[in-house]
């Protein structure tokens, strides 16, 4: 570890339930966008539970990534409350989040945004660097089935694999909770079915949970709870009851 | 306007930052290279029209004594043209308000106003009166440091008798641009000061009336000088001629020219490195452009618009900021070069130095600036433009990273992931990298060269103040006298050691080489007069034979060992052969030193002095100084102490500001080339970081691997910088070893350090303007964003 992050400070004390990793009530986004007020959330209520797999869907500009964002502390609701666990961030400071980020998240891009100048294996030391308990880097990348592709830089390797690599650099740090935007967004049916059950596995062997956003409604019959989005409102909140694997999906 | 030239002010605006940052450096390389090359042209305009006006002598020549009559015979000599024949005397003046003896120069002049060579420019007053003996004319710079007026008075010992002289007029003269005393490398106008009086007056008070002893000539376009020179010598040798010479020797045009070769030297190497560095700002800006922009090259492409349609935009991009460079560039050129005439105006004497700026300077200034400004952009426009739509349309390529050379050795072990990120994105760019470093060195080293001129004067002055001449007071004869007078010296008010001297006119000749120079007797234990080597280590006078200085060696192309001719110029004017018994290094002037009995020996004359070194009680000068200028066989005096004051007055004072002005420069350069790299550095890698700052690493720990890589290169430019100072050091130290000086190559630590401070500090806030931009990155679009 090159940086010792400091202790954290203890938030104040809410009534979360157990079990309830995020706690998230009445939040609504509003920015501007040049001359134009967007309303990209409007009071959205929910929980999400340890070790759930959970898929957000809805139409471009229905307010999932916002939502995302929030969630992963990039940004920061214009009103309403916002736990994680017993931890108010909804007005965290920008170290306070960064921090939450470092310890309790992990990011999974559409465009994998791996660096280009280190290699995978590097790419994610960059991860376990930083986190307090990690795991090895090599041990990540093998959870994700790359243990033979650990000193390819991205641009020897594939999309897929890149995605990958991306995934064993979010779970490295042992996050509690992994939030993927469109991860399959980039990548072909057979190839995008691959990382997805990569994902799938973390969430089983780890218990990590997990948030996928996406518009492709075939991928939703993997999650435990489905989470539609419109226009800022959450519409439809559906209990999975027979999950089916990855290999199993079709869109 | 046209849509491209919208897109092309947006795109200006946008990147304002780095625009201004490269205008800037092309502005300091515009601003040089105006206030330099107007000063030299300036000058260069002035002297040739002054000397031309003023019918400044082409051949010079100093004697005891000959008749007038002598001229139909100077006349007579092949390739003269005019003859002018004059009475020039070194005497001692009493200044009102200043204590100290001061050294006039009386030069005579016709009674009434008649065309004359080396003729003087009337500033101010009125020509003398004929035979109102006791009017003269004064030289302007004498008159200004003295304060002194028309109607002023001066003192003066001619031949043994007190005198006051009335001050009628200021004048200028060709001979004395530079007004200075033969032994000096800076003027000390209120202490040495030339006067015209009338010949007749002055020819009585001297005894030479009908009679001169100083002679210049013009010569006929195809004369040959130095064959004027040689029959010029063998006619006056039996007058007591000292040896003629050229006007390429005559001291005032000596100083002028030199410096005027000086100016267009470094009028064109700094501007030189400015434009480079700009023209290698322009590129990697103009490559990052043009990177980010592939897709809308590829749409303009795709709706028809031609390659020169598509080049010239971009070319257009880089004109807008040459243009606003060079206006600014040459705007402070103006201002510079206009204070720089000033300065040149006080040491450099001339009837009107007007500040000369021609239209095809600022010309030529632009030509220069858009030429490296289209070297440096051409590449990457040419890229622009040979893109096929197609391609162009896609992104580009993920950049191709490999382990560096410093970990194929094995170093990764001890390199954390942000260290070899860094070390991978520099060794990704080798040539970029390299350029960057080389910029900042370049701005290294020109502090460095700022700090040796400042170090190298302070040396010279040092050594030669402190070191080689130790005397308090340095009295010269005006003929050399009998050993008596040594003892009528320590008699002097506070005296308190006396070391007299012995100066021979000669003509030193060596195969056929040959210099002229007064060769000087010292006394063997001599601690007033100290003799050095190179390294100020004191030299022993050999019983016998000469101590050449270095540079007079070189000249002569001898060594120790060899025998030099000597012709003496004067007395019975012996012609001798000597050996050359070793080297002393002197940093003024050229000089040969022997044993004054050696000497008084060679000359085959008893004990003579022509002048002594003293050591005077600091308390007892007023009366010292008093009985000086009543002394009729001292002909001049000078002071140590006057001579690094005014040092330190003059040259010190414009040193600091010629240094601050080089300081903002460099500064300027660092500036712009740590600026622009982490900018693009930035541009280019905005994602990546944005990803880092979500993965959880605060702004400072991304800031450190944004910035981590210039820092590198900062590091490394420094010692390098400092080595290339050196370098350029050298070549100006080369520059300046002249006859008249050596610029020794001393650099102290301090100027090292000062350089390093400077461009460290130019670095960090370079770096932290870009750190604010690095902390306002957008997180969320990166993800939603591809490349």
């Amino acid at each position: 570890m090159i940086w010792n992050s400091p202790e954290a400070k203890s938030y104040p004390d809410a009534a979360v339930s157990p079990g309830v990793i995020f706690h998230v009530c009445g939040i609504t986004k509003t920015y501007r966008m040049g001359e134009v007020e967007v309303h990209a959330l409007r009071s959205i209520d929910l929980d999400l539970y340890e070790r759930e797999l959970v898929v957000l869907l809805g139409p471009s500009g229905s307010g999932k990534s916002t939502l995302l964002n929030i969630l992963g502390g990039l940004d920061i609701p214009s009103s309403g409350h916002f736990y994680f666990r017993d931890r108010d961030l909804t007005h965290a400071s920008d170290a306070e989040l960064t921090r939450f980020r470092r310890d309790c998240v992990g990011f999974i891009f559409q465009f994998y945004n791996l660096i280009p100048s280190l290699t995978a294996r590097e790419n994610v030391a960059l991860v376990t660097e930083i986190a307090r308990r990690p795991m090895r880097p090599e041990q990540a990348l093998e959870l994700v089935g790359l243990e033979h592709r650990l000193d390819h830089f991205p641009a020897q390797l594939s999309g897929g694999e890149q995605q990958r690599v991306a995934i064993a650099r979010a779970i490295a740090k042992r996050p509690e909770v992994l939030l993927c935007d469109e991860p399959t967004g980039a990548l072909d049916y057979q190839t995008g079915k691959r990382v997805l059950d990569a994902l799938a596995q973390v969430n089983q062997d780890l218990g990590t949970t997990t948030v996928i956003i996406t518009h492709n409604a075939g991928i939703a019959a993997m999650a435990d709870r489905v989470v539609t989005l419109r226009s800022g409102e959450i519409i439809r909140i559906l209990h999975n009851q027979t999950k089916v694997t990855p290999a199993e999906l079709e869109w | 306007m046209q849509a491209l030239d919208r897109k092309l002010l947006r795109d200006l605006w946008h990147l304002w930052g780095q625009s201004i940052a490269i205008a800037l450096v092309l502005a300091c390389g515009i601003a040089i290279f105006v206030a330099m090359q107007t000063n030299y042209e300036s000058l260069q305009l002035s002297q040739t029209i002054y000397y031309d006006q003023y019918r400044f002598a082409q051949v010079f020549g100093q004697l005891k004594r000959a008749p007038e009559s002598l001229v139909t015979q100077i006349r007579d000599i092949p390739g003269v043209a005019q003859v002018q024949t004059r009475v020039v005397v070194d005497v001692i003046l009493d200044v009102p308000n200043r204590p100290e003896p001061v050294t006039g120069r009386l030069i005579s002049i016709p009674d009434q106003p008649t065309p004359m060579l080396n003729d003087l420019y009337l500033r101010q007053g009125r020509y003398i009166e004929p035979r109102a003996g006791d009017e003269v004319l004064v030289s302007e710079a004498f008159a200004k440091a003295n304060g002194l007026q028309l109607g002023d008075r001066l003192g003066a010992v001619i031949n043994g008798r007190w005198q006051s002289l009335q001050i009628v007029g200021i004048a200028l003269s060709p001979e004395y641009v530079y007004e200075i005393r033969s032994s000096d490398i800076f003027p000390d106008n209120q202490r040495f000061g030339v006067l015209w009086m009338g010949r007749e007056a002055l020819g009585t008070a001297f005894n030479m009336d009908g009679a001169f002893n100083d002679v210049s000539l013009t010569l006929l376009p195809q004369a040959d000088a130095a064959e004027v020179i040689f029959r010029l010598d063998q006619l006056l040798a039996p007058y007591g001629a000292f040896g003629a010479y050229d006007r390429e020797d005559q001291i005032s045009n000596r100083f002028l020219s030199d410096e005027i070769i000086q100016l267009r030297t470094h009028g064109t190497v700094i501007p030189t490195i400015f434009l480079g560095i700009g023209a290698f700002l322009l590129h990697t800006v103009l490559s990052r452009l043009i990177g980010t922009q592939r897709d809308q090259i590829a749409v303009l492409k795709a709706f028809g618009y031609s390659n020169w349609a598509i080049g010239s935009h971009y070319l257009k991009f880089v004109m807008v900021i040459v243009a606003v460079g060079s206006g600014l560039g040459t705007g402070i050129g103006l201002w510079l070069g206009s204070a720089l005439t000033t300065l040149y105006a006080q040491f450099y004497r001339f009837p009107l130095l007007r500040y000369e700026v021609s239209p095809a300077m600022v010309v030529g200034a632009l030509l220069i600036s858009s030429g490296a400004a289209i070297l440096g952009a051409f590449a990457a426009v040419g890229r622009a433009v040979s893109l096929p739509p197609a391609e162009a349309m896609r992104p580009e390529p993920p950049p191709q990273f490999r382990q560096t050379w410093l970990e194929q050795w094995g170093v990764q072990r001890w390199l954390s992931s942000v260290e070899r990120i860094i070390l991978r994105n520099l060794e990704r760019k080798p040539i970029q990298a390299l350029l960057s470093m080389l910029g900042i060195a370049l701005a290294v080293a020109l502090l460095v060269l700022g700090g040796f001129s400042r170090d190298a004067m302070n040396y010279l002055v040092d050594a030669q103040f402190r070191t080689v001449q130790r005397e308090d007071v340095m009295l010269l004869f005006n003929e050399p006298r009998p050993a008596r007078t040594r003892y009528e010296m320590t008699h002097l008010p506070g005296v308190l050691s006396v070391e007299p001297f012995r100066i021979v006119p000669a003509r030193l000749r060596f195969e056929h080489r040959s210099h002229r120079i007064g060769i000087m007797g010292i006394e063997p234990e001599a601690e007033l007069r100290q003799l050095v080597d190179r390294h100020l280590q004191p030299v022993s006078l050999p019983l016998d034979g000469l101590l050449l200085s270095s540079k007079l060696a070189e000249i002569l192309g001898v060594q120790p060992g060899d025998w030099l001719t000597v012709e003496v110029l004067e007395g019975s004017r012996p012609v001798r052969t000597v050996p050359i018994a070793g080297l002393v290094d002197e940093l003024i002037g050229l000089s040969a030193y022997m044993d004054i009995h050696a000497l008084n020996r060679f000359m085959r004359e008893g004990t003579t002095l022509s002048g002594a070194f003293l050591a005077v009680d600091d308390h007892q000068l007023d009366p010292l100084y008093s009985q000086l200028k009543r002394t009729p066989t001292v002909a001049s005096v000078s002071l140590r102490n006057a001579m690094i004051q005014q040092f330190q007055q003059t040259i010190a004072r414009s040193q600091g500001v010629i240094t601050t002005v080089q300081v903002v420069f460099a500064c300027i350069i660092a500036f712009g080339v740590v600026y622009n790299a982490a900018r693009i550095a930035l541009s280019e890698r905005g994602r990546e970081l944005a990803t880092l700052r979500i993965i959880g690493f605060s702004k400072v720990q991304v800031a450190v691997i944004l910035l981590g890589e210039q820092a590198v290169l900062l590091i490394a430019a420094i010692p390098l910088g400092l080595v290339l100072g050196y370098g350029l050091a050298a070549f100006m130290a080369a520059l300046y070893d002249t006859e008249l000086y050596r610029f020794p190559l001393v650099i102290s630590r301090a100027s090292y350090a000062f350089a390093v401070v400077v461009i460290v500090i130019a670095g960090l806030i370079s770096g932290g303007l870009v750190r604010r931009q690095c902390d306002r990155l957008d997180l969320i679009a990166v993800l939603k964003s591809r490349e």
